[in-house]
This record gives structure tokens, C-alpha cells and sequence, in this order.
């Protein structure tokens, strides 16, 4: 960028100066070149007043987690009350908007779809021990898992099929691999516990539709450690933000939610000491609405229209890790020869097919899709009938140019084919892993799958599986680039480019006007024949009179 | 036939008239090349460079306009329809047989009634709608705060910008090709090089 300024700043001064006078021209900055070479390794949490090793609370050889808990909540005795208000904890939101309601317990989406009769392998993220059915008590305070968000040792685990916990006996871990995890220490973890960071929160978040860099696109295991090409914000050796330096936390209730998102957020920077209870995780919080000092190219004219997101993150899974592109259950089930279930791995090394769960797609460096968004989002609830015929939005991003407040996001759209009752048209609930006689993973068989999981969530079911087309949106928001790696204008600002299919932008560069083009070349190209058969015929009455 | 020289374009005028030339050409191969005709510096240097001219042009029609009404030199542009006919016959006969130049230069009347007139067009026609246009297409995060947003569209904006820079690039071909219709074919460029131009007597 640099360079480029200097280009700029070096061709003004040569109008200016030939003309002899200066023009109006808007200030250019020339910004010093970070140093990049700061290194500053991520360094253990060291300026808090308490170290928890020396609480003799903590001294204990604690067998489960919950015990753990107990510990925790004699000193910090509102923090398990805090948490049971959380979505962390209730997976269960009502958007204050649409009044849907959502949350991970009520949505069904498009990669292991539901989470009622999956819970032993579901609760493995959820912040609490024991949700393995639906008589989970949300009120008991000791099973609260503080563990899994404020460990810093990195050796504390909840396992899938363990309803939440960690192994607290040696296990076979991942099954079948003839690997053992120790039992968890929990006294280690519990005296070394801490803020949260980029792993504990990436435990998780960046494992999301099960497992690392399978949901999101823009969050995976990469973010843990990241370069700076990577996270120009979380880069370990520079800036090095931790999640929660955006997704700030207030009672601990975390900052920034798909289930309600701030699309175009117009309030500029927040300012520190601000009563206003706005998300803070958002760009502008921090970077304002014209964050451009060189603006010579107008970019701050396009925050109007474009997340920031759109020039910022050139492509999601920058990570060189595959996130997953598509889910096609309707093949699950098949078995190799030997009738047993298989797993095939495509040139890429990922599984692209799994007989418990079918097809898949992947990629990596993919550039997003972009679509308007004004933050409002139209569920698809298992309750909401659709037409099969047609690609069923599941969280449908609304917007347009013309409402005033979308701005175009880059998205991941990811693809389903999925388990639907034929003849109710309604999305169903799956019995995946829990239940011996009907899951899925274990007997293979749709109708029993899906009829034990409505029957578990008391809806009703015609009996007939078939699968429906899904659609999927995610917004593209982390791996922000460095600067220089934004896109640069000519991606957009050309015939085809990168916003070509959005409806309601006027991009210049992009031929717009292609008669008008044609009009105002044809007439200027008549103009130039005129004219050069005009000076021939003069020419040539000039050498013959001459 | 003597010929005797008349101090027509002054210094300024020359300096205006080079340096609006150089911009506008300039202003022209970016233009385009932002409007998406071809590539050339790039999207972003296009854009930036272009913006840096018409700042540049801006202030220096701040002092020609001065100019042009302190001097009283504005008059050069009012229209007359007298002699645009044997101007006209002039261009599509005369000039091919050594016919005289219908009109004659003098320092009060520089230009002939068909350059006066198109001169003029430029003036009132294709500069308001580049300018305007421009003008709107350079300011258009203000829109809303000068209550505009609700009546302008950038496409419609950008369109009529691009109509005014056809305009301007069919003007510009032509000029370029008159200018060597004085009464020989360099006279017009040598006056406006050194201001002075022969006469015919």
C-alpha cells in the first residue's frame, strides 16, 4: 500500500507543481511499516491477583467434574447462576426480533441436523455435565462446566458419548484407534484455570458440525496458533486477540450471535464506559464506519453497502485446513462387501463418503458467496412446513438493496440433502447415536432414526422418510486479512466480477452500459473517419493543386 | 498577399488551454479505463489518479473562470449565427480548393462563429454535465446528509458522466482535427503555442 501511496502522492505533486498552484487534494498518509518482527510469544495469563494453585479449595483430587464445580461456586458464588442464563447453557433462544425460537435444542440444520435423542455426543460442547436426555436439570448449579472454557493446561477434553464430561478413566481415544487417554487430572486443570482463549473457546467452535473446520469456514484449528496472513488481529506473534477481545462478556453472557447478528452496524466506535448494551463484536465497534485514512479510492464509500467482511476476507478456510461443503444423507447406509459400514477418502484426503452419514464435499481458500443481509435471519423450524420441490433456506439470510439497512456478506453456503417427513413436508429429528435400537450410526435405518426421534420430541410423523435439498448461510466474519491482502478493487470492479450475481449494485467497471458504450464509441468512431477522410480529401487537392 | 500577426491568446490562455488538455486527456484514459473499457493502470490507480486530476482541474477552472470575467474574455462565447453558413461551406468545399477563410481573427473576435458555437456547447452543455455528474459521483457518501440520497442513484449519476465523457471524447477528436483548418494548417496550433497567429490580409 504503501508503494501505491507513494505513487499517488508522487504523480499529485507533478499536476500540481506543472500547474503551478495546488489543488484540493485530500491528505495521503503514509504509514510507517509495522514491525512485524516484535516476537512475543502467547504468554501464560500472569497479572491476575489470584493464583489459584495455592487455594486450598482447589487442593483436592477431585474424581468428577462437578465436584470441580462445587469448588469453583464456594468462591464465586453467582458465576453458575450467571451461566444457567446463557445460551452456552440453555441452548434455547427466543430472538426478541422474529420471535423464533431458536437456539442449538431447536434447530434442525443440515450437517448432524438435530440434537434431541443425540445428546451423550451432542452435550460433548455443551457447557455443562450430564445433559444426556431430556430430563437434563438446567437449575443445578454443580453442573456447570467452568473446566472447558477457562483451562489453560489444554488437557481437559469432553468427549463425544460421555453426556459432557471428560474421561475420568483411560479411554480408547479416538475409538478404535488404538490410542489411550489417560483419566483427566482435574486438580491440574483446576489450579492452572484461567482466562479463556483462543483454544478453549476453539474446543468447540472450531469443531462445529463435528469436527475441526467442518461447519464454519472461517473458524477452525489454524485460528489456535495463527500467522498473521492468517488473523491480522489474532496473529500469536503480533496482536495476538483472544476470541473474547471482540466477544466480550457480560454476566457471562458472550458478545456476538448468529441468532441474532448485527449485519450493518451504524453506531461507529463504542466508546469505553458506554451504558449502550450493543454488540461489541463487530467491526465498526472498534474501527468506526470510515476506517480509511487513504481514501483517495473512495473505499469509505463503500461501507454503506459492504460488510467490511467483503474486502477483508478474501476467502475463508485460509487455514489450509477443508471445511465442509455438502452433505448429501440420502446415501448413507452402504456397506462395503463384508456388510460392513465404510469410510472413503477422496483425492484430498478427506472422507467424502461415510455410511453413517453419507456424502460429503469439501474445500479450502474458497471464495464466499455474497448476498444482501440485514441481520435478520428466517428459520426454518421443525414445525414450518415447506414446498420439497424447492431448496429449503433453513436460515434463510433476508435483505435487500432497498431496505436500507442490509449490507452485502460474504457467506457459506453450505448444501444439504436431507431426512424430511414426505408427507408432512416438515424437517425431522434424527436419532443419530444414543439409542441402541434405533440410532442411525448403529442399525442403519431412516424410518426407525426418525421415528424415535420425533416420538422423542412428541411431534407428529407420517412414517415416510424422504430427503429434501438444504440450504444453509454463515457469515463469513473471522480470518480477517492483513491490509494488503484485502481484495483489491479490480475483483469486483470488472465485467464478472467477484459481486457480479448481487442485484441492486451499480459497480463501476463491471460494463454497466454496454449500449451506451456502444452509442458513444460508434459516434466517436464516425467522428475519426469523418475527420481522416476530410484531411485526406484535403491532402490530396493539395498535392494535385501543388 | 501579405500576411500580418496578431497577439490572439495570452498567457495565461495558452497555460489554461495546455494544461485543461493534458487533464482532460488524462481524465479521459482513466475515465474510461474506471468505466470498465479497458485495463490499463488498474481499477484502484485509475480511480485514484482520476480523482487527483479533477481536484486538479477544478482549481484551475477556479482561476480561468476569474480569468475569463475580469478580462471580459467570456464574450468570445456568445453565439452568432452570422457566417455559420460560409463557415459551414467552408469546411465541405472551400478548403479543398484554397478558397480564403471566410472569417477573419481579431483580438476581440478569436474565434469563428462554428468554433463559438461549439465552444459554447462545451461551456453549457457537456462541462455542467460532466461537472454535475462528477461532481455527485465524487461526493456520493454525502448524499444523505444533503438530503439527496432519496432522489439520486449512482447508476443514473455515472451514466450521465459517461454520456458527457462520449460527448467530451467526440469534441476532442474533432478539435484536434479543426485545429489544422486555420487558414494553413498550422497556424491555429502555432498561435496557441506562442499566441500569435498570422493573419491574412
Amino acid at each position: 500500500m504503501s508503494l501505491i501511496n507513494k505513487t499517488d502522492w508522487s504523480l499529485a505533486m507533478l499536476l500540481v507543481a506543472s500547474l503551478g498552484f495546488v489543488g484540493l487534494i485530500q491528505t495521503i498518509e503514509v504509514q510507517a511499516a509495522t514491525d512485524s518482527t516484535g516476537a512475543t510469544t502467547e504468554k501464560k495469563n500472569t497479572n491476575s491477583t489470584a493464583d489459584h494453585s495455592k487455594f486450598k479449595e482447589l487442593d483436592v483430587n477431585f474424581k468428577t467434574g462437578p465436584e470441580v464445580t462445587k469448588a469453583c461456586i464456594s468462591c464465586h458464588t453467582e458465576a453458575a447462576k450467571q451461566l444457567h442464563a446463557t445460551k452456552h447453557w440453555k441452548w434455547d433462544y427466543i430472538n426478541p426480533d422474529t420471535k423464533q425460537r431458536l437456539g442449538k435444542h431447536n434447530v434442525v440444520n443440515n450437517y448432524c441436523t438435530s440434537v434431541p435423542s443425540n445428546y451423550k455426543f451432542c452435550s460433548a460442547c455443551h457447557i455443562g455435565y450430564g445433559w444426556e436426555d431430556n430430563k437434563f436439570d438446567f437449575t443445578a448449579e454443580e453442573k456447570v462446566d467452568c473446566l472447558v472454557c477457562h483451562d489453560t493446561t489444554g488437557k481437559y477434553k469432553k468427549l463425544p458419548g460421555l453426556a459432557g464430561h471428560p474421561n475420568y478413566k483411560t479411554m480408547e481415544w479416538p475409538p478404535h484407534s488404538g490410542k489411550f487417554r489417560p483419566p483427566t487430572d482435574l486438580k491440574q486443570v483446576a489450579q492452572n484455570i484461567g482466562k479463556t482463549s483462543r483454544a478453549t473457546c476453539g474446543a468447540c467452535h472450531f469443531r462445529g458440525g463435528g469436527g475441526d473446520a467442518v461447519k464454519h469456514g472461517d473458524l477452525d484449528s489454524s485460528l489456535t496458533n495463527p500467522k498473521k496472513h492468517l488473523d491480522v488481529h489474532m496473529d500469536a506473534q503480533g496482536l495476538n486477540f483472544t476470541c473474547s477481545n471482540c466477544h466480550t462478556s457480560d454476566n457471562h453472557e458472550v458478545a456476538g450471535s448468529r441468532y441474532q447478528p448485527t449485519a450493518n452496524d451504524t453506531k461507529g466506535h463504542l466508546i469505553p464506559g458506554s451504558q449502550d448494551k450493543r454488540n461489541t463484536a463487530t467491526c465498526v465497534a472498534c474501527h468506526g464506519n470510515a476506517p480509511h485514512k487513504d481514501d483517495l479510492s473512495k473505499m469509505n464509500e463503500h461501507t454503506g453497502k459492504l460488510a467490511c467482511q467483503v474486502c477483508h476476507i478474501p476467502a475463508y478456510a485460509r487455514g489450509n485446513k477443508h471445511t465442509k461443503m455438502s452433505w448429501d444423507w440420502s446415501t448413507a447406509g452402504k456397506m462395503d462387501e463384508q456388510g460392513k459400514p465404510v469410510k472413503v477418502r477422496g483425492s484430498d484426503g478427506k472422507v467424502k463418503y461415510d455410511s453413517k452419514k453419507g456424502g460429503f464435499t469439501h474445500d479450502r481458500y474458497v471464495i464466499p458467496e455474497y448476498q444482501w443481509f440485514n441481520g435478520e435471519v428466517k428459520w426454518t423450524l421443525p414445525d414450518d412446513t415447506f414446498d420439497p420441490n424447492e431448496v429449503v433456506k433453513i436460515n434463510d439470510f433476508l435483505g435487500s438493496p432497498d431496505d436500507g439497512k442490509s449490507r452485502v456478506w460474504p457467506t457459506k453456503v453450505f448444501r444439504g440433502k436431507q431426512m424430511y417427513d414426505k408427507v408432512n413436508n416438515k424437517l425431522v429429528i434424527t436419532s443419530l447415536s444414543d439409542d441402541k435400537e434405533s440410532a442411525l450410526w448403529k442399525n442403519f435405518d431412516y424410518d426407525k432414526a426418525v421415528k424415535f426421534g420425533m416420538d422423542y420430541v412428541g411431534k407428529e410423523f407420517s412414517g415416510e422418510v424422504g430427503f429434501v435439498k438444504t440450504e444453509m448461510s454463515w457469515p463469513i466474519t473471522h480470518m480477517v486479512a492483513p491490509k494488503e491482502d484485502a481484495i483489491d478493487c479490480g475483483q469486483c470492479h470488472k465485467e464478472n466480477g467477484r459481486l457480479a450475481s448481487v442485484e441492486g449494485l451499480y459497480i463501476p467497471g463491471a460494463n454497466n452500459t454496454p449500449l451506451l458504450d456502444k452509442l458513444g464509441l460508434g459516434v466517436a468512431f464516425l467522428t475519426l473517419m469523418g475527420v481522416l477522410i476530410h484531411g485526406a480529401i484535403r491532402y490530396f487537392m493539395f498535392k494535385r493543386g501543388g | 498577399m501579405s500576411t500580418e500577426r496578431i497577439y490572439i491568446f495570452k498567457r495565461f490562455e495558452r497555460f489554461w488551454h495546455w494544461s485543461q488538455a493534458l487533464l482532460i486527456m488524462f481524465m479521459m484514459l482513466t475515465g474510461f479505463e474506471v468505466h470498465g473499457l479497458y485495463s490499463l493502470f488498474g481499477f484502484q490507480l485509475a480511480t485514484e489518479y482520476h480523482t487527483i486530476a479533477a481536484w486538479t482541474l477544478v482549481s484551475l477552472w477556479v482561476f480561468a473562470i476569474f480569468w475569463h470575467f475580469t478580462t471580459g474574455e467570456w464574450k468570445q462565447y456568445i453565439p452568432t449565427m452570422q457566417k455559420v453558413d460560409a463557415m459551414l461551406k467552408f469546411y465541405l468545399t472551400g478548403i479543398f480548393t484554397d478558397a480564403p477563410h471566410p472569417f477573419k481573427q481579431t483580438t476581440v473576435r478569436k474565434h469563428n462563429p462554428l468554433q463559438r458555437l461549439a465552444y459554447l456547447f462545451v461551456l453549457a452543455m457537456i462541462n455542467p454535465l460532466i461537472w454535475i455528474s462528477g461532481w455527485f459521483y465524487l461526493f456520493y457518501s454525502s448524499w444523505e446528509d444533503w438530503g439527496l440520497a432519496g432522489f439520486l442513484s449512482l447508476e443514473w449519476v455515472a451514466f450521465f458522466h459517461v454520456v458527457a465523457a462520449f460527448m467530451m471524447l467526440i469534441f476532442f477528436i474533432a478539435h484536434i482535427y479543426l485545429a489544422t483548418a486555420g487558414h494553413t494548417v498550422s497556424s491555429h496550433i502555432k498561435a496557441m503555442i506562442t499566441g500569435w497567429e498570422d493573419i491574412e490580409d
